[in-house]
């Protein structure tokens, strides 16, 4: 930002404050540190406190500790071999949950009779956590892929269900009239502009399906698994191995963000007019 | 598609009540009017005084009314393809090209007579260039003169018009009336239009028919004998606007107040 100061003319009383050095840096520049600093402070303080002593190693590792761990895991292989089992995991838990969701969810929203009919067992089925599903998931499915499989799925299953049902149901008054008006078939409405318009909910459901379903992956994975970022984490708690734990939930967190900026992206290309329509 | 036979509109004891929790409202009663093929009407009223609610039942939008409400001596009780509608907010649906829009209420037509229909109606309303353009590209005016188009695809037999410039800007909206009138009086349709706007009524229509409030009544119809185009500011076009103001306001006596 550059300020033309002119003789007697007044600087706003902000301006004054900052320092030259500040001013000039570019936007790009001051805006990238804004992103990083609280995470970068965080670490400082942790790093403080651990070589200070005031925290046990057992209690919280340090952040050099867990990245030291972070490192070996990542050689050996270990971590890959890991985060690919959970991830293929959640993919199929998604993609199913996916499918019948959207499926279910347009047959409901578009009919009455199907949405009494199936209100009642949905919002019953809707509040009980994945977790309690797990002594069923193993006596139906047994203790191997399915039943984890399972436990991700119904994470996922009903927001996508209940968002994919809200859209379609709140198709704009407008558009319905003027599909009247213009003696547009069922087919054809439905086609274009009962789905479109429910799109952007639908992506909604998609994006907090696939964090649910990546959030059940640590129960799903407590069902006698040996291989998983889940089964890691129980595992090393069980050897008391608590910077394997850190890592674990790092990179938790880590792919939950990369799968959550893809599913953004593919929302951006669906829908890149909904950044538009908002104003209507 | 419709052929574009008739397009004579007959309204007779007209009346709608709006059932609420607590009363009915009488939004409409005694409605007489009598519409020929081709002819431009105004309808002019306050907001609230039922001249969209009686564009509606026409449109058949709304279809729990007392009277009769004919086109073409066939009662009106549904939507259809016979009477176009253009709305206050343009209503385009936002995911589709301009090109799309206007194709949306052509059905089952070969695709190459719908690429023809569909940009001979584009080029008259003058949007020529922006076939592939997303309704957010586009201005308030540009967004209403496609779907102006999209309601005149199918040549209806009346194109009703619900209050269709009030969003847009006071030039905008003058440009958008001469534009109309363009239109009209090269495809001929029958044209109700429904205004707050005085001045835009009597631009426009060949009648101006006037509301009274809650419930609406017919007050008054207002013959616009003037040669086209109008000019807004002659005497003659001063004296029908005259007319049709005495009926919404009385002239007030100014108070002298002194001040010291």
């Amino acid at each position: 930002m550059t300020v033309v100061i002119r003789q007697g003319q007044l600087q706003p009383a902000a301006l004054k404050l900052k320092p030259v050095v500040w001013r000039l840096q570019p936007e790009s520049f001051k805006r990238a540190l804004q992103y990083v600093i609280l995470p970068l402070a965080i670490l400082v303080v942790w790093q403080g406190l651990a070589q200070a002593g005031l925290i046990q190693p057992l209690i919280l590792p340090s952040p050099t500790r867990v990245a030291a761990t972070l490192w070996s895991m990542l050689v050996s292989g270990q971590l890959e071999k890991h985060a690919l089992t959970s991830i293929l995991r959640v993919l199929q838990g998604f993609g199913l949950a996916a499918l019948l969701g959207i499926v279910l969810g347009m047959a409901i929203g578009l009919s009455s009779t199907l949405d009494r009919t199936t209100d009642l067992a949905v919002q019953v089925l809707k509040p009980i956590p994945p977790l309690a599903w797990i002594p069923l998931a193993i006596l139906w499915f047994g203790i191997d892929e399915p039943s984890k499989i399972f436990i991700i799925f119904l994470g996922a299953f009903f927001p996508i269900l209940l968002n994919v049902i809200t859209g379609i149901r709140n198709t704009d008054s407008k558009f319905v009239e003027l599909a009247k008006i213009l003696e547009v078939s069922r087919w054809k409405f439905i086609r274009q502009v009962v789905i479109p318009g429910a799109l952007p909910a639908i992506m909604t459901g998609l994006r907090v399906g696939l964090a649910c379903a990546w959030m059940c992956v640590v129960a799903a994975e407590m069902i006698a698994a040996s291989s998983g970022v889940g089964y890691l984490i129980m595992d090393a708690r069980q050897l008391s191995q608590t910077d394997v734990v850190v890592v674990g939930m790092i990179v938790i967190g880590v792919i939950g963000k990369i799968m959550d900026d893809l599913i953004r992206r593919l929302e951006h290309r669906l829908i890149g007019w909904r950044v538009s329509y908002q104003g209507e | 598609m419709t052929s574009g036979a008739s397009g004579s509109l007959v309204i007779q004891k007209l009346s709608k009540t709006f059932a609420t929790r607590e009363k009915e409202v009488g939004a409409l009663a005694d409605i007489n009017l009598s519409i020929v093929r081709g002819e431009f009407i105004s309808i002019v009223g306050r907001s609230g005084c039922g001249k969209s609610t009686l564009l509606r039942i026409i449109a058949g939008l709304e279809n729990d009314y007392e009277g009769v409400v004919a086109l073409d001596s066939q009662q009106i009780c549904k939507p259809g393809l016979d009477r176009g509608m253009v709305f206050q907010e343009h209503r385009l649906l936002p995911w589709l090209t301009v090109k799309e829009n206007v194709a949306f209420g052509l059905a089952r037509i070969p695709l190459k007579e719908k690429e023809r229909i569909v940009q001979k109606q584009i080029d008259l309303v003058g949007l020529t260039g922006f076939e592939k353009a997303y309704p957010f590209q586009l201005s308030g005016g540009m967004a209403q003169r496609a779907a102006i188009a999209r309601a005149l695809v199918n040549r209806p037999r009346i194109l009703l018009l619900d209050e269709p410039f009030g969003s847009l800007d006071a030039i905008t909206k003058i440009q958008m009336q001469q534009e109309i009138l363009r239109i009209w009086e090269l495809e001929g349709t029958t044209m109700i239009i429904v205004t707050h706007d005085i001045d835009e009524a009597v631009y426009l229509g060949q009648r101006v028919v006037v509301l009274s409030s809650r419930p609406g009544t017919v007050k008054k119809i207002v013959p616009v004998d003037l040669p086209r185009p109008r000019d807004r500011n002659s005497y003659d076009f001063t004296q029908v606007r005259r007319a049709i103001y005495k009926e919404f306001f009385t002239e007030e006596e100014q108070p002298f107040i002194y001040a010291i």
